[in-house]
């Protein structure tokens, strides 16, 4: 488990991103959606981009450069340009911290 | 309805048939495509394409979900002539395609400059332009790129990463000003110079010169550059030449249709590069030659086709530039008398927002390495007043 941060340093309807090599390899976006801790993949799986970045609606983000929407609790793309999930990563409030465990296999490809 | 013929085997139409099938249509779908591959992205060919970051595969638009929409492509076969009346298009080969309906989506193509006929000279438009111009971009060449665009400075970007002499020339003496006015303009080609980028402006390129292979471009000032590689962005011309004699309405600008694709036929509807449209959000026909356009576009035009209510569509025109690791972005619709005014960060920083007003209305937004605040300002903007479809009450 990697520590986030405290639940106040992720404010409602924002993302904090955990740099390539803190948590994961690649970097890791947290997001708050009404109170409830997310976490996915950072990096667009169209262009590279950061969904931190992104605009959140609902459960759902946008990607800042090209719009592709994904689902924060699956990672599924909801139309093009996207075509690929990003991974999604369990996320625990533990005494008051906010934490991440990454998941170690790859995404699952999209065949819908 | 028993077939449409999509022309066009790009984003445009490819988003054209996929918005057939969502629509229900269950008849033949035929896509006439003039390159031989299936639909692909062009974005990345003057970027990580170019820079050998990604390869052929990496950019193929089509998923696996795409076999089930059934559709028959006709690649590397241009549509020649359009014949509204006999229901059919005649391909460059001779071949007839029979359809009750077209979605004309052929896009457009580079500029070429005029005359260039030898060696080194280049356009950026395909994969093989890309793969050519690749080859070309040799560690330690001098590369000259006719025109401060977009598609000029991202060339330039990528060739300069690539160890390539890079000098741009741009005819105007302000690049970018026509689209992004002056002052941001003058920020974004910045840029250039900030990247070791030598940028030359207000001077047209007379011609170029060499044998067999280029060896200078020729300014209209008495200057020469000297380069072993050119590549000229100078534009796009939108590939309508075709529908001479069809009947359908268009021009030099692209092919006339509403804010939902449809043409002066009933039976034909145009999305893309090729058209010129009316824009709700601009209050005004555009020729739109950005990417968001050519994927969302063909699904009004399409609904148009069959008859369905197309869904309103206001969103303010989108584009973005990445060059010389500065990612820039724009939405809306700017006109030359707005005024222009940073919203947020410091253009000193290459770090900053600018939005555009008229009549105190925030028209268009710009910004630069701030994709999280773009995406909060873009959802401001709203349709000038100056433009507005319909005058309030």
């Amino acid at each position: 488990m990697i520590l986030v941060g405290r639940p106040e340093d992720i404010p409602l309807g924002e993302a904090v991103r955990l740099e390539a090599g803190i948590a994961a390899e690649v970097p890791i976006a947290v997001f708050n959606v009404d109170g409830e801790f997310l976490a996915i993949d950072d990096t667009c799986t169209h262009q590279d981009a950061s969904l931190a970045d992104g605009w959140l609606e609902g459960c759902t983000v946008e990607c800042p450069l090209h719009a592709a929407c994904f689902d924060l609790r699956t990672g599924m793309p909801s139309g093009p340009p996207a075509k690929k999930p990003v991974r999604t990563h369990e996320v625990l409030v533990v005494e008051g911290l906010v934490y991440v465990r990454v998941v170690e296999e790859a995404p699952v490809e999209t065949a819908a | 309805m028993r077939t449409v013929a999509v022309i066009g085997g790009s984003l445009a139409g490819l988003a054209a048939a996929r918005a057939l099938r969502e629509h229900g249509f269950d008849g033949r779908v035929v896509v006439i495509g003039a390159e031989e591959r299936l639909p692909y992205d062009r974005p990345p060919l003057s970027k990580e394409f170019l820079a050998g970051a990604i390869d052929v595969d990496d950019l193929a638009l089509t998923t696996d979900a795409d076999a089930e929409l059934d559709l028959e492509w006709g690649l590397g076969d241009p549509a020649a002539r359009l014949d509204p009346r006999e229901r059919r298009v005649v391909l460059a080969s001779g071949r007839e395609v029979a359809a009750d309906g077209v979605v004309l989506a052929t896009g457009a193509r580079a500029r070429p400059f005029p005359g260039a006929r030898l060696d080194g000279v280049h356009t950026l438009r395909t994969v093989e332009n890309a793969i050519r111009l690749r080859r070309d971009l040799q560690p330690g060449r001098r590369l000259v790129v006719i025109g401060a665009g977009f598609i000029g400075a991202e060339v330039a970007s990528t060739a300069h990463g690539a160890g390539v002499e890079v000098t741009v020339v741009e005819s105007d003496p302000l690049p970018l000003a026509r689209v992004l006015g002056a002052e941001v303009g003058g920020v974004c080609s910045a840029l250039h110079e900030d990247n070791g980028v030598r940028l030359v402006t207000g001077v047209p390129v007379s011609g170029l010169g060499g044998d067999g292979r280029v060896r200078e471009v020729r300014l209209a000032d008495g200057r020469a550059l000297s380069a072993e590689v050119v590549v000229a962005g100078i534009g796009a011309l939108p590939n309508v030449e075709w529908l001479a004699g069809s009947g359908v309405d268009h021009d030099h600008r692209g092919v006339w249709t509403d804010s939902a694709g449809a043409t002066n036929l009933p039976q034909v509807v145009a999305a893309g590069d090729c058209t010129f449209s009316h824009c709700p959000f601009a209050g005004t026909e555009l020729r739109q030659e950005h990417w968001t356009n050519a994927l969302q576009q063909p699904a009004a035009a399409v609904a148009t086709l069959l008859g369905r209510e197309p869904a309103a569509r206001r969103a303010a025109p989108y584009f973005w530039s990445d060059q010389f690791g500065a990612r820039l972005q724009f939405a809306g619709h700017r006109l030359p008398d707005d005024e222009v005014e940073v919203l947020d960060g410091d253009p000193g920083d290459r770090r900053f927002v600018a939005g555009y007003r008229r009549d105190g209305e925030l028209v268009a937004v710009f910004a630069m390495n701030q994709p999280k605040l773009f995406g909060k300002w873009r959802r401001q903007v709203v349709p000038g007043r100056a433009t507005a479809l319909t005058a309030s009450s």
